[in-house]
């Protein structure tokens, strides 16, 4: 899973640095990660999971750090998983 | 008699329970700084000078510490109440009431994200105490107007710390006692690491690079500067900056700078309806003017759209995770947008209700001021930025 969220914070990130650099529990804001690259992973994260993320997860430290990421990724309820 | 006096004081009180001070006292304080206010705005317009005389009634009434909590000598209102007064001293004078708007915004930057380090705590003691003016240095050459990026950067001199920032705009710089900056956390973090520092003005130099010559809001005087500062590592603001712009910068800015334009629009329909009630004298005819009675309509979806929002902060203002939604994001910057376009809409309806009278300069209604002030509105972080913000905003956000 973790390797599935560094490749797509690798081509949607648009960080200051390279995300190999990055330990998994590492501030992406602090990298550079925007509120507009923001929208960009999520939507991605969406893509790859085949997930919708809920309106209450929709929150800057969900897309903290790769661990925060995974971390929403697993509480996203079933319900939102697209058919 | 005394008993019966003290009846509706105990009342005022019940009512408002979470004001922390008498609300008569509030009221009668911005009262006093709102007629100030007015009585300096045409040559504080006319001339492009700051208004002073209402700044110095602000400190006489200790309103330059409203938000600052009693136990650190402050008024502590609530932002509702602050909100009011943006709104009273905006029906006087646009520049005054944005200046003491401004100046609320840092000072809520720093009471609710500097915590409570005896530093800190001495440092809004002072600025209540001695009601030190705070203005804002977060605009920057070459950034596009992006609040969340800087290019400078706080940097290590021995014990302390340094900046030079190339501010196009720093409202009142001149003016301030403090200047409140964003910058870069270290040369070499990326642009939206940034961090706060609270500059007195005494350690910083401005050098200014051009003047405020614009058609509204001339009292700001919103020069450009080039600023230098030599600071204590402690008035650097521990908080990232992306949480304070998230949980109180923006938010309270729009909500301030809203309040401000409903007052100016307030006046602007009064002065409306002076000038229909003239005519209606005049001609003898009572029907009335229907355009006004429009104007009075949007000034009322105005009042309650600004005040739906501040109900709205209130309730997610101690809750981080309830401030920091894209859904919350979307609405700030909403509240912004539709502020903005009703202000220029109400005072434009307005100008033509009171017809040539409010056209012209040198009648008691006239609207000229309003409309240059309130033009100023849409440029202000201009809303075709915030619009393309949403625009991003929504592909994620679900909330209606």
């Amino acid at each position: 899973m973790r390797d599935r969220i560094r490749s797509v914070l690798r081509h949607h990130a648009q960080l200051a640095q390279s995300i190999e650099e990055l330990a998994d529990d590492a501030d992406l804001y602090r990298a550079g990660l925007t509120s507009h690259a923001t929208v960009n992973v999520m939507l991605a994260l969406e893509d790859e999971f085949e997930i919708e993320f809920p309106e209450s997860l929709l929150l800057r430290r969900t897309f903290g750090s790769v661990n925060a990421i995974e971390e929403a990724l697993m509480s996203v309820p079933t319900s939102s998983t697209r058919g | 008699m005394a008993t019966a006096l003290a009846v509706p004081e105990l009342e005022a009180k019940h009512l408002h329970p979470s004001a922390g001070l008498d609300v008569r006292g509030w009221e009668a304080r911005v009262a006093a700084v709102a007629a100030c206010a007015g009585q300096h705005a045409a040559r504080v317009d006319a001339e492009g000078v700051f208004p002073v005389e209402a700044v110095e009634a602000m400190r006489a009434e200790g309103l330059l510490g409203a938000w600052i909590d009693r136990s650190l000598g402050g008024l502590g209102v609530s932002v509702d109440q602050i909100a009011w007064a943006c709104s009273e001293i905006g029906q006087r004078c646009a520049s005054s009431a944005m200046a003491f708007a401004m100046h609320q915004i840092q000072v809520a930057s720093i009471v609710r994200h500097a915590g409570d380090a005896d530093w800190w705590q001495a440092r809004l003691r002072e600025i209540a105490s001695a009601q030190r003016l705070i203005a804002s240095a977060t605009s920057e050459v070459g950034v596009g107007g992006d609040l969340r990026s800087s290019k400078c950067a706080l940097q290590q001199v021995g014990e302390l710390g340094t900046l030079t920032k190339q501010a196009p705009v720093i409202s009142y710089g001149l003016e301030a006692d403090d200047i409140l900056a964003t910058a870069r956390r270290t040369d070499d973090a990326p642009a939206g690491d940034q961090q706060l520092v609270l500059l007195r003005r005494s350690e910083c130099t401005l050098e200014q690079t051009s003047r405020w010559e614009a058609l509204g809001m001339r009292g700001t005087c919103s020069h450009g500067f080039t600023l230098k500062a030599q600071f204590p590592l402690e008035a650097v603001v521990p908080e990232a900056f992306a949480r304070i712009a998230t949980d109180t910068m923006v938010p309270v800015s729009h909500l301030l700078w809203a309040s401000v334009w409903l007052g100016v629009a307030t006046d602007a329909v009064r002065r409306a309806r002076t000038s229909a009630r003239d005519e209606a004298r005049r001609s003898g005819r009572t029907g009335g003017s229907t355009r006004l009675a429009h104007l009075v309509a949007r000034l009322h979806a105005f009042r309650g759209v600004v005040h739906e929002e501040l109900r709205e902060f209130s309730a997610r203002m101690h809750d981080p995770d309830a401030l920091g939604t894209m859904g919350y994001a979307i609405r700030v910057n909403n509240l912004k947008v539709n502020a903005s376009e009703s202000l220029v809409e109400i005072v434009q309806g307005a100008m033509v209700v009171a017809g040539i009278a409010g056209y012209r300069t040198d009648t008691p209604v006239t609207i000229g001021r309003h409309l240059r002030d309130a033009l100023g509105a849409l440029v202000m972080i201009n809303n075709d930025r915030i619009v393309a913000a949403n625009a991003s905003l929504l592909l994620a956000s679900r909330e209606d």
